[in-house]
């Protein structure tokens, strides 16, 4: 991915070069006429188009921002029910995801969704500790984040 | 114009003190440390990204002026917090601070066992 981002630069500067025109929009141009040759030319560069993963990211972003309002609509329900029967408890998260970097991003975006909080990971990386603020509904969750979070993140790194 | 942008920042900064201060409120009324921090970690973010939003939108309306030191701040807060909360609650299971009587179930705790006895003093969930 960043291979495919220097050469799309490289020929932003050269498109810069061949117009004599060292200015903002030239070099906008130029990347845009880049793009399009790495998109023609992906068969000869290793890895995936890199807009592709761009696309995904951002969508990953806009399920972010998503969960985050529902959280903290779940949070204002909670916080104001006069006696609140809730039952949390700590559940295991079996991780599809291996590296660190892909586990460090799970774990941050599963505190900051409705009614999860990451406590613990195993030493061998393998299971994600969860607090939850509603244990009855774990099977649910689990397959939640499984859906949205670690499938996103999948297909981001990829 | 600077009618326009005084209405935005004040709706947004006013949602941002309202998330806030459930947030608060949920600090007093939760049971224990790690249902606190569910209260902590998610709505004060959330607050203080409202009021910092609100901020950033009532200098580039009114006064044309784009403050890229607001958009880092929303950045660090949103890549700090989370990680915060979640130190401060593996620190607090590590120091055998209690769930609350109503949890339901603890399958940390059968890890955190095994471990020790394995380890011998240095277990690490």
């Amino acid at each position: 991915m960043a291979f495919q981002i220097l050469v799309n630069i490289i020929i932003a500067f050269m498109w810069m070069f061949l117009s004599e025109s060292y200015t903002m929009p030239s070099f906008i141009a130029g990347f845009i006429w880049g793009l399009l040759l790495v998109l023609l030319l992906n068969r000869f560069i290793p890895g995936r188009f890199y807009g592709i993963r761009v696309v995904k990211i951002l969508k990953l972003i806009l399920i972010f921002m998503r969960e985050l309002i529902l959280s903290n609509l779940s949070i204002l329900k909670l916080v104001y029910t006069p006696r609140p029967e809730i039952e949390p408890g700590i559940f295991a998260l079996p991780l599809e995801v291996k590296s660190n970097w892909e586990i460090t991003l799970l774990a941050h975006l599963i505190t900051l969704t409705p009614g999860t909080l990451s406590v613990a990971v195993s030493d061998n990386n393998d299971i994600l500790y969860i607090h939850a603020m509603d244990i009855d509904e774990v099977d649910e969750s689990i397959k939640e984040i499984k859906n949205s979070f670690e499938k996103a993140i999948l297909e981001v790194t990829r | 114009m600077s009618e326009s942008a005084e209405v935005i920042a004040g709706v947004l900064i006013f949602l941002g003190t309202l998330i806030s201060l459930i947030s608060s409120v949920g600090l007093v009324r939760l049971p224990d440390v790690y249902t606190r921090s569910h209260a902590a970690s998610k709505s004060s973010t959330v607050g203080v990204l409202f009021i910092l939003i609100g901020t950033l939108l009532y200098f580039l309306i009114s006064e044309g002026y784009f403050s890229i030191r607001l958009i880092l701040g929303i950045v660090f807060v949103f890549l700090t917090a989370p990680v915060a909360a979640h130190v401060i609650c593996r620190a607090a299971y590590r120091a055998d601070v209690p769930l609350t009587q109503t949890s339901a179930e603890d399958e940390l705790k059968e890890y955190f066992t095994v471990n020790e006895k394995q380890s011998g003093d240095s277990p690490s969930p």
